[in-house]
C-alpha cells in the first residue's frame, strides 16, 4: 500500500510538473486536497466577506452612475464567492460545511477586510488597492495546478479587470477635485496602503507554505516577489493622481530596478490575522445574521421543491 | 411631457432599487443575493433613464443625479409601497411582488405612449421587468407553500403590504393630465390585468388576499411614511455634505 | 437544518450555432430555480442564449483510474483521420 502511494504521488507529481492539471475525480494525495480545500475556501470566504464593507456604501453612493457601478462590483465579488465554492465543493467538502467554517470564525479569510471603509474615497482606495492587490495573485492563479480552481479563476479575472480600474477612476476624480475631496483621497491612501502590502502574506523566509505550495503551483511566485511587483507598478500610479504613498523610506533603487519600501508592521498583520482587526467582530457578526436570518427561506424553498416534486410522481403514476 | 410625471416614474424603481441595494451580500443563499442584486440593478438602470429625461425636460444645466438626489422628503413621488422596509425575507418578496404585478401593466401601457422617449425607456424595460415578475411571484408561491413557517410569514407581510396597494391605481392630477394627452398610464385599463395576477398567484400560493386596502397618506402626493426620511439620510448623504462637487 | 440545497451543473450556448459548455455549478432547490440563478450567476454579461441545469447527482463521469483503457486504444488508430491517407497534391476539394 505504502508502495503504491509512492508510486501514485510520483505519477501526481510528474503530471504537475509537465504542466498537466489535476482533475477533480482524478487520484491525489490527501494533503493535495486538504489544501486546496483551505486556500480556495480562504480565498471564496474572503470575497463574500469582502462584500461587506463596501456593501455599506451602495446606498450612500454620490451618483447614480457610481451606485451602479459599485453594485454591480459587489454582487461580482459575490459571484466569484460562488465560483470558488463550487471549486472546493469538487473535493468533497459541502457549501453548508464551509459556510459553518466561515461563520463559526473557524475558517481564515483575507484581513484587509477587517478594516473598516470609513470614507467614499474608500471605495476608490479598495478598488485600485485591494482589487490591484488581488489580481496579481489571481492571475498567477489561473495558471494553478487544479483544474476547477485554475478555471474559476480565468473567469474572476475576467470579471475582476472592471473592479481595479472602477477604483482608480474614483481616486483620480478625486484627485481633480475640490481640497476636501483631495484630503478624502489621501487619507483613504494612507491608512489602504499598508494593509494592502500586507496581503500579500508573511515574508518568504517566514511563510509557512510557500515550498509546497509552489511544488503544486498553487503559488508561482513568493509572497515578496509579489509584493514587490505591486509596489513597482502602484507608486507611478500614485504619482499620476498627485498622492503620496505614506512610507518615508519609499525610494527607487536603480540597481535593483526595483523601490525600496519600508518595514510592514508585522505586529499589527498578526494580530488582524489573528481576528483582532477593526472590524473582524463586525464581519463576522453580519454574516452570521444573514444566515441565520435566511435558515426559514432555505427551508421553506427546500420543502416546496420536495412538495413539487411529490405532486409531479402522483400525477405520473 | 409632464415633469412631474417622469419624476413619479423614477422615484418607484429609485426607492425600491435601495431597499434591494441594502440587501446586497445579506441574503439568504449567495445565489438568492445574487438575482435581487440583479433586479435592483435593472430598477437603478431605469431611473437613469427617467433622470436624464426629466434633467433634459427641466433645462437650465439640471443634472440627472440632481434630479434623483435633491429634492425634498415632500418631492419624492414614490409610492409607499416601494419605501417599506426589509423586516424578513417575506416582505422583499411581497413588496417586490406586488410592485412586478403594478409596473409590468403600466410599463406595457406605456410602451404605446404618444411621447416616443418614454415609450423607448418602456420597451427597454419591459423585459427586465418581466422577469422580476417571474422571480418575485415564483418566490411567493415557494413561500406561501413551502413550510408552516414560511407560508406564515408570507401572509403576514402580504396583510400588511396589501393595504398599500390602493396608492398604486389612484390617479393624481398629473398622471390623470398624462393619460388624457394619451402619454401616461390608463389605470382603468390597468387595473384588471393586476387583479388576475394577483387573484391567480394568491391562489397558487396558497395565500388570501387581505381587506381593502384602507386607506393611507399618499406618497405619489409627496406625503410619505417615516421609512423616507431615513431612506433620503442614507441616499443624500453625499450630495448634502459635500455639496457641488463632481464624484 | 444546515442542509444546502441540491448542487446543479450548468451549461451555456455562448450564442446560437454553438453548443452548450459547461461553466460552473451552483445550488437551487429546484429546476425552475436552478434556471433562474444560472441566468443571474452565469449570464450577467451577456455570455449566454440559452441554459441547460443538470442536478450533478445525475451525471455520470468515467473513472480516471480506467482512463488508460478507455481513450488509449484510440491512439494509434490514425487512420481514422485524413492525414493518413497519401494521395497526390493535384488532387482538389477532397
Amino acid at each position: 500500500m505504502e508502495l503504491y502511494n509512492e508510486k501514485l504521488e510520483a505519477e501526481f507529481q510528474s503530471k504537475i510538473d509537465s504542466g498537466q492539471n489535476i482533475e477533480a475525480k482524478d487520484w491525489m494525495p490527501e494533503k493535495y486536497r486538504k489544501t486546496h480545500i483551505r486556500q480556495i475556501s480562504q480565498h471564496a470566504h474572503s470575497e463574500i466577506i469582502g462584500m461587506l464593507p463596501e456593501g455599506n456604501w451602495i446606498t450612500r453612493a454620490p451618483s447614480l452612475k457610481r451606485k451602479i457601478t459599485l453594485l454591480a462590483k459587489v454582487q461580482d465579488e459575490g459571484g466569484h464567492g460562488l465560483y470558488l465554492y463550487s471549486a472546493a465543493e469538487t473535493l468533497g467538502i459541502s457549501r453548508a460545511e464551509l459556510n459553518e467554517q466561515l461563520n463559526s470564525g473557524r475558517a481564515k479569510y483575507s484581513s484587509i477586510f477587517n478594516y473598516p471603509a470609513v470614507t467614499w474615497a474608500d471605495m476608490g482606495a479598495v478598488g485600485w488597492l485591494v482589487d490591484g492587490a488581488a489580481i496579481m495573485n489571481q492571475v498567477m492563479l489561473t495558471r494553478t495546478s487544479y483544474g476547477p480552481y485554475a478555471r474559476a479563476m480565468v473567469r474572476i479575472c475576467k470579471e475582476e479587470s472592471f473592479h481595479q480600474r472602477q477604483g482608480y477612476e474614483i481616486m483620480l476624480t478625486l484627485s481633480k477635485g475640490t481640497e476636501v475631496q483631495k484630503r478624502m483621497a489621501q487619507d483613504a491612501l494612507n491608512r489602504w496602503w499598508w494593509p494592502s502590502l500586507m496581503m500579500f502574506g508573511p515574508r518568504d523566509e517566514e511563510s509557512v507554505h510557500t515550498e509546497q505550495a509552489m511544488k503544486w503551483k498553487i503559488k508561482l511566485k513568493s509572497n515578496d516577489e509579489l509584493r514587490q511587483q505591486f509596489v513597482d507598478q502602484t507608486v507611478p500610479q500614485a504619482e499620476l493622481l498627485g498622492l503620496t504613498i505614506p512610507d518615508p523610506k519609499l525610494k527607487w533603487n536603480a540597481e535593483r530596478g526595483h523601490y525600496d519600501f519600508g518595514d510592514i508592521d508585522w505586529e499589527e498583520f498578526k494580530r488582524v490575522v489573528a481576528g483582532k482587526g477593526p472590524c473582524s467582530y463586525e464581519r463576522l457578526k453580519t454574516r452570521n445574521e444573514a444566515w441565520d436570518k435566511g435558515a426559514w427561506v432555505r427551508e421553506a424553498a427546500m420543502a416546496f421543491a420536495e412538495k413539487q416534486q411529490e405532486k409531479s410522481l402522483k400525477e405520473a403514476s | 411631457m409632464n415633469y412631474q410625471y417622469l419624476l413619479l416614474l423614477a422615484d418607484n424603481p429609485l426607492i425600491l432599487g435601495h431597499r434591494l441595494s441594502e440587501l446586497c451580500g445579506h441574503g439568504p443563499t449567495l445565489e438568492t443575493d445574487i438575482a435581487l442584486t440583479n433586479i435592483a440593478l435593472d430598477l437603478f438602470g431605469q431611473v437613469r433613464n427617467y433622470c436624464q429625461y426629466a434633467a433634459e425636460l427641466h433645462g437650465e444645466g439640471k443634472t440627472e443625479d440632481q434630479v434623483a438626489f435633491l429634492r425634498y422628503e415632500h418631492e419624492y413621488r414614490n409610492v409607499l409601497l416601494t419605501e417599506q422596509p426589509n423586516h424578513d425575507f417575506a416582505w422583499v418578496i411581497g413588496r417586490q411582488y406586488l410592485f412586478d404585478a403594478y409596473h409590468l401593466p403600466l410599463l406595457t401601457q406605456l410602451s404605446d405612449s404618444k411621447d416616443s422617449r418614454l415609450a423607448g425607456i418602456a420597451m427597454k424595460s419591459i423585459k427586465e421587468v418581466r422577469y422580476h415578475h417571474r422571480f418575485s411571484s415564483e418566490w411567493v408561491k415557494r413561500l406561501g407553500g413551502g413550510t408552516e413557517e414560511s407560508h406564515q410569514r408570507m401572509q403576514a407581510a402580504m396583510d400588511q403590504l396589501w393595504s398599500y396597494t390602493g396608492e398604486l391605481f389612484l390617479e393624481t392630477e398629473d398622471e390623470k393630465a398624462m393619460k388624457e394627452a394619451g402619454v401616461g398610464a390608463d389605470y382603468g385599463k390597468m387595473r384588471p390585468h393586476f387583479d388576475a395576477d394577483v387573484q391567480q398567484v394568491f391562489h397558487e400560493a396558497g395565500l388570501v388576499i387581505p381587506e381593502g386596502p384602507w386607506h393611507r397618506t399618499i406618497g405619489k402626493n409627496g406625503v410619505h411614511s417615516e421609512n423616507l426620511g431615513y431612506i433620503l439620510a442614507d441616499l443624500q448623504y453625499m450630495q448634502r455634505t459635500y455639496p457641488n462637487m463632481e464624484w | 437544518m444546515n442542509k444546502d440545497w441540491p448542487l446543479w451543473e450548468v451549461f451555456i450556448r455562448s450564442k446560437s450555432g454553438l453548443d452548450h459548455r459547461h461553466c460552473g455549478s451552483l445550488h437551487a432547490a429546484d429546476a425552475k430555480m436552478a434556471i433562474e440563478n444560472a441566468r443571474d450567476v452565469y449570464t450577467r454579461r451577456q455570455e449566454g442564449v440559452s441554459i441547460w441545469v443538470v442536478p450533478s447527482s445525475q451525471i455520470t463521469a468515467s473513472d480516471p483510474e480506467a482512463s488508460g483503457e478507455l481513450f488509449e486504444p484510440a491512439l494509434d488508430k490514425v487512420y481514422r483521420h485524413p492525414t493518413f491517407y497519401d494521395l497526390p497534391d493535384a488532387l482538389k476539394h477532397m
